[in-house]
């Protein structure tokens, strides 16, 4: 085992890779699209504002205003007034293509003050189930608002809404260790299976085995490469998940180790499959049947835990599952003990996997 | 015409010597080395009992169809295949068992020679230097070769005598005592090839020995001081190519452009065998005086003939008569023209 050789493979297998576009748009490029991407359309999920139309029939009266007043209170409405000369505040809604509306009745004031009942009337769309039931919920809080005020009394029992464990995270937090595995996962994969086979083809294996390059020094320079790759990966999803998300998500000295197993997990699962495979074509199909699954559903785009059971079965024969459950555990929860068992898994894979490829791995056919 | 009896002394007694000589050089220790080699695969035997030498400094081809056992024989050589049996030395090393050490002082270009895509001659130049720890001064290496035109072009990029010629210089930065050549020019356009010839021409003048592999014949006459002929796995005959001529190839033969009634006539006139083939006519003549004989009967037969030049078999002609009559198992006049050109 010689450094320099390992070194010399190393820069001709690196210009090779930046050279050919394809292996770094998905190492390096497509990571950065998923993430801006998943947590443009995620990150607003606990904010939801929903414009709705009041017809307010009473608008004399301070409490109809009042009323008005207190729902943008809530900060779930965006209020739009509808004049109450446009008639039917239902047909109005259908022809102007909006959603949701609410009517406040004329003598709502006199009735309110006067302590007769009255009611206001919400139209939702029923084919839009989410929206209407945060219209139904934010509407209902205003309302008990009034009446606990009109009978004189105040809140007692109140909410305070938080999130499991000791912070709050957002959806990005776990989206930055689950792109990281997607990264480790992904470029080695693709690369290796489509790289064994076709050097096998084009007879390169042949061609490095008249040199005094070695197999061992081969998959160890291939190796550092994908670690390279993957440590470049996760300091671009720090930062964007920093600059353009504004989250704390930080690397601790445990995650380094699933940083440096986790490619050696999977450049050898890669080797493997291009090695057994008889032509390209086929390590490719093999190479995607194993990838796919893995990359959904292992929790790099959502957790596992929001996955049905028989789908959590699933993920935890997955190899990457542990991978990022590792990064997860490391990098936002800070729990050593699941980290541990989490890296145990992987570095037991990680060795399986290695010793097979470099059994079944060959320079050249006999 | 020649009688029947006579082919079969010139096709069949003489391969059999040939094999049995050997065609052994004397003088220094060989470079390479081969004694009864045989190299089997399940049942079939791609190398069946071979024997030669390769003189230091010289350019030795393998000659034979495709499936011939050649590829097999250089991959023994290279050591990156083991042998079925017999002896085999490569600077008087076991090359399966001595690789490591060979590597240094072997070059090979494999046959369907590939490189990375997308890495250039100088980047390869220079990988293979660190890889066998050693400084190379990759321009100058590619100026040997004929290639600096193209020494940052991507390999892609390189036609297919350009390949070959960076195969060369990948093969040359050991600067190996001993290059295996495994059918360098094979696909290459006539220009190319002769580009690649010259560089091996260079070479041998550079005191390296030359283990070469081919189907081309004008190849393997042009370059090598000895030729093997090998076929289903066995050596059919080995010389120099001159001696390979003159054992195996037709007497010297005088062909008169001209009608077929110059054939009649001289089969009138002239004792020896005549042959009408393909608007000429083949005749055979004894020396020079037979020719000038031949010229002042045609001369004086007032015919109108246009044209007269001397043949001369070559070594393909030769390969061709040899392996065509191995393949057919027995002696054919049908197959081999006796006078007129080979088939190709």
């Amino acid at each position: 085992m010689k450094p320099r050789r390992v070194l010399a493979y190393l820069k001709i297998f690196g210009r090779t890779y930046t050279r050919n576009r394809v292996g770094l748009f998905f190492a390096l490029i497509f990571p950065i699209i998923l993430i801006l991407l998943f947590g443009a359309i995620f990150s607003n999920t606990g904010s939801v504002v929903v414009d709705l139309y009041v017809q307010n029939l009473d608008h004399s009266s301070n409490a109809s205003q009042a009323f008005v007043a207190a729902l943008n209170h809530t900060g779930v409405f965006s209020v739009t007034m509808v004049s109450p000369t446009a008639g039917n505040l239902s047909d109005w809604l259908v022809s102007n293509g909006d959603t949701a509306g609410l009517v406040i009745p004329s003598g709502f004031g006199s009735a309110y003050v006067g302590h007769h009942a009255v009611n206001v009337t919400v139209f939702t769309d029923p084919a839009q189930a989410a929206t209407a039931g945060v219209v139904d919920g934010a509407v209902q809080g205003v309302v008990n608002g009034f009446n606990l005020y009109a009978a004189g009394a105040g809140p007692i029992v109140g909410v305070e809404s938080l999130n499991v464990g000791s912070q709050t995270y957002s959806y990005v937090d776990y989206l930055i260790p689950g792109l990281i595995g997607f990264s480790i996962l992904v470029s080695p994969m693709f690369a290796m299976v489509n790289l064994s086979s076709q050097y096998k083809k084009q007879k390169l294996f042949r061609q490095l085995s008249l040199t005094p390059l070695t197999r061992g020094e081969w998959l160890l320079a291939s190796i550092c490469w994908f670690i390279l790759l993957v440590f470049l990966s996760t300091a671009i999803m720090l930062a964007i998940g920093r600059f353009a998300f504004g989250t704390d998500v930080s690397p601790t000295l445990l995650t380094l180790p699933f940083l440096l197993l986790g490619p050696v997990l999977f450049v050898s699962l890669g080797l493997l499959l291009g090695t057994v495979s008889k032509t390209p074509e086929s390590a490719a199909i093999v190479g995607n049947l194993i990838t796919f699954p893995m990359m959904f559903l292992s929790g790099t785009f959502f957790p596992v835990s929001l996955f049905p059971p028989y789908l959590q079965t699933v993920a935890h024969v997955l190899p990457l599952y542990y991978v990022v459950d590792g990064l997860n555990e490391t990098m936002i929860f800070g729990n050593w003990h699941l980290a541990l068992v989490d890296l145990a898994v992987v570095g037991a894979l990680a060795l399986v996997f290695f010793v097979a490829a470099t059994r079944a791995f060959r320079w050249q056919e006999e | 015409m020649i009688s029947p009896k006579t082919s079969a002394e010139l096709y069949g007694r003489g391969i059999v010597r040939d094999v049995a000589s050997g065609g052994v050089p004397s003088g220094a220790a060989p470079t390479v080395h081969v004694r009864d080699l045989v190299k089997a695969y399940g049942d079939v035997r791609a190398v069946d009992g071979i024997s030669f030498d390769v003189p230091p400094g010289t350019v030795f081809a393998f000659l034979g169809p495709n499936g011939a056992g050649k590829t097999t024989t250089v991959e023994v050589l290279e050591g990156i295949r083991p042998r079925g049996s017999g002896d085999v030395r490569v600077l008087g090393r076991d090359p399966w068992t001595d690789r490591e050490a060979l590597l240094r002082h072997v070059g090979v270009i494999p046959q369907d020679f590939s490189f990375f895509d997308k890495i250039t001659p100088v980047e390869g130049l220079e990988f293979y230097a660190s890889l066998f720890d050693l400084r190379v001064d990759a321009r100058a290496l590619l100026r040997t070769v004929e290639l600096e035109e193209k020494a940052d072009a991507a390999f892609e990029k390189l036609s297919g005598g350009q390949k070959q010629k960076m195969g060369l210089a990948l093969a040359l930065v050991n600067d190996p005592q001993v290059l295996f050549l495994d059918e360098p020019t094979t696909g290459l356009d006539p220009q190319a090839r002769r580009a690649v010839w010259a560089v091996i021409r260079s070479l041998r003048q550079g005191g390296r020995t030359i283990f070469l592999t081919t189907h081309y014949l004008e190849e393997a006459q042009t370059l090598a001081d000895q030729v093997a002929i090998i076929q289903h796995g066995k050596i059919i005959a080995q010389g120099t190519p001159q001696q390979l001529i003159a054992q195996h190839g037709r007497p010297e033969r005088l062909r008169i452009e001209g009608p077929a009634s110059v054939t009649e006539y001289l089969r009138g006139h002239w004792k020896g065998p005549v042959e009408y083939r393909d608007g000429a006519t083949y005749v055979q003549t004894e020396g020079k005086e037979g020719v000038m004989q031949v010229l002042q009967i045609v001369t004086a037969s007032g015919l109108p003939w246009t044209g007269v030049e001397t043949v001369r078999d070559t070594l393909e002609d030769v390969f061709v008569r040899l392996v065509g009559h191995m393949q057919e198992g027995r002696v054919s006049d049908a197959a081999a023209p006796l006078l007129g050109e080979a088939a190709r």
